[in-house]
């Protein structure tokens, strides 16, 4: 990744507290990062570690308790701001409509002519090789298939900033290696700034150019590793040693923060 | 298509050994007249047109609560799933509602209301809108909440999250409130109509009964039957389609 890049999404002190009626859950924080614009960035950390809630309070999903996030130079408010994609892991497709009219669903909405939206569409359609899926339903299709249909309809918004929430959580791993290339090559062709939440290391090492590890909760970012990889890469890059080398990292700086995360009161 | 020959049959055959037990004279005229006389009839009825004011009368009632009670339903239970304080307050009122007989407030009704359609309309109403109240509330309880949080990602409003998101994927929960209301609305008529009214299906049998009039009674009940059948089925239709393409049922 380019040093020289401007800074795309910056948080500083940001923290999150949950107030119940059980008491205070401190969550998240306090995290300083930058993402510069047009590299892919990806978060790892144990479960319950916050990694959701950090992609939540980027996406104006959530608000901080404390600190700022800037997007694009300017502070995030209560909306989700015009750029922002988010994809989940959780199936949100709209079982009432086709692919097609999915795709389309945030554009129709937006001061977009209509040539314009079917050129995105039928764009977006060959990116994610659902050309002969444009009039299925959602139930008529695989997992990998609904959540390919849900990044499409990221995609044709023309985001400048994909926010990623363990897309593949829910797919097998041949397809989840899969679609780690096909996120490479929408990440290449759209220029867009891409941040990744994943547990899965491998999925970290594989795709980002720089890969943040989270702490056991409250989430703290313990230590950001480059991985310097071409920008032309693909799933092949597993068979590098450097691969190995970059995940083994990963584990160790992990690997204390998981046994925490599962037995917080032997440590 | 088999099923549908033997649903036929299920029919058929119970009508048929009416048929011959009222022709026999086991049954009289007086308790029953053959069914081949009702529909014939139901045919004399229609082409006289003698009804066709009580006919539209009750039609237009039972319309008028159907609407009422779906559009008022699912705005209250929209506006309730968003209240959770009000809907913690009202949620055990919904379950013990229908154990009330609505009935028994109808001479209350025509009391404040008068002789009009307004007390018949009203019953056929409150029968009606709280089963689709009941059935909105469980439809948006059932939007997975990355629904929500994709509607906002995309910049929709609350009040277009709720028309193009959350009442969609509800619908199927909402067809059933939507069938349920049908039901009752037409309940809440007829039966206002054979306890106190001028006009309409309910008083006009009320009215051949008192008269021992079967000639009308009948075909008048079977029209009735017929009517509720064929919106039923058509609905029924409809849903099936609906829910086939989500690939449920």
């Amino acid at each position: 990744m380019d040093p020289q890049s401007p800074i795309h999404v910056s948080l500083r002190g940001v923290t999150k507290v949950f107030v119940s009626g059980l008491g205070r859950t401190h969550a998240l924080g306090p995290i300083d990062i930058d993402l510069r614009r047009g590299e892919f960035f990806a978060v790892v950390g144990p479960s319950g570690c916050g990694k959701s809630t950090l992609l939540d309070v980027i996406a104006a999903l959530a608000t901080p308790s404390e600190g700022v996030v800037t997007f694009e130079g300017r502070p995030i408010g209560n909306t989700v701001p015009d750029g922002v994609g988010v994809v989940f892991q959780e199936n949100a497709c709209f079982p009432w409509l086709n692919v097609a009219d999915n795709i389309t669903f945030g554009l129709r909405r937006q001061p977009v002519d209509r040539a314009e939206i079917e050129r995105r569409l039928q764009y977006a359609l060959q990116l994610m090789g659902l050309q002969d899926f444009a009039h299925a339903f959602p139930s008529q299709l695989s997992g990998g298939m609904r959540q390919r249909v849900c990044i499409a309809r990221t995609l044709v918004m023309q985001p400048r900033l994909i926010l990623l929430d363990e897309p593949f959580g829910a797919l097998d791993q041949q397809t989840r290696l899969l679609m780690g290339d096909e996120l490479l090559r929408i990440w290449r062709a759209t220029g867009a700034t891409v941040l990744l939440i994943t547990h899965a290391l491998d999925e970290a090492a594989m795709l980002a150019d720089r890969v943040a590890v989270m702490s056991a909760r409250p989430g703290r970012i313990l230590e950001v590793i480059e991985t310097g990889w071409p920008r032309e890469r693909d799933s092949q890059i597993v068979s590098v040693p450097e691969f190995g080398a970059i995940t083994a990292r990963l584990w160790t700086l992990l690997r204390a923060q998981s046994m925490q995360a599962l037995r917080p009161e032997a440590v | 298509m088999r099923i549908v020959f033997y649903r036929l049959l299920a029919v058929l055959v119970p009508l048929a050994v009416l048929e011959i037990l009222c022709r026999d004279r086991f049954i009289t005229p007086l308790t029953l007249p053959a069914p081949s006389r009702i529909l014939l009839g139901l045919w004399a009825v229609i082409e006289k047109g003698t009804f066709n004011a009580a006919i539209l009368k009750t039609l237009t009632n039972v319309g008028l609560a159907f609407v009422l009670s779906v559009v008022i339903g699912i705005a209250a239970g929209a506006a309730i799933h968003r209240a959770r304080l009000l809907r913690a307050l009202l949620e055990p009122l919904f379950s013990t509602y229908y154990a009330i007989p609505i009935y028994a407030f109808y001479p209350l009704f025509i009391v404040v209301f008068g002789l009009g359609d307004a007390p018949q309309v009203l019953i056929g109403f409150m029968l009606a809108v709280v089963s689709m109240m009941v059935s909105t509330l469980a439809g948006l309880d059932s939007v997975p909440p990355v629904l929500g949080k994709t509607a906002r990602v995309l910049q929709l409003g609350p009040v277009e999250t709720v028309h193009s998101v959350t009442l969609p994927y509800a619908a199927p929960y909402l067809f059933t409130g939507v069938k349920l209301a049908v039901a009752y609305a037409f309940i809440g008529v007829i039966g206002a109509e054979f306890i106190m009214s001028g006009t309409g299906l309910g008083y006009e049998i009320r009215f051949a009964y008192d008269n021992l009039d079967n000639n009308v009674m009948y075909p008048l009940i079977l029209l009735i039957l017929l009517i509720a059948i064929t919106v039923n089925m058509s609905l029924d239709r409809w849903e099936r389609r609906l829910r086939a393409r989500r690939g449920h049922g």
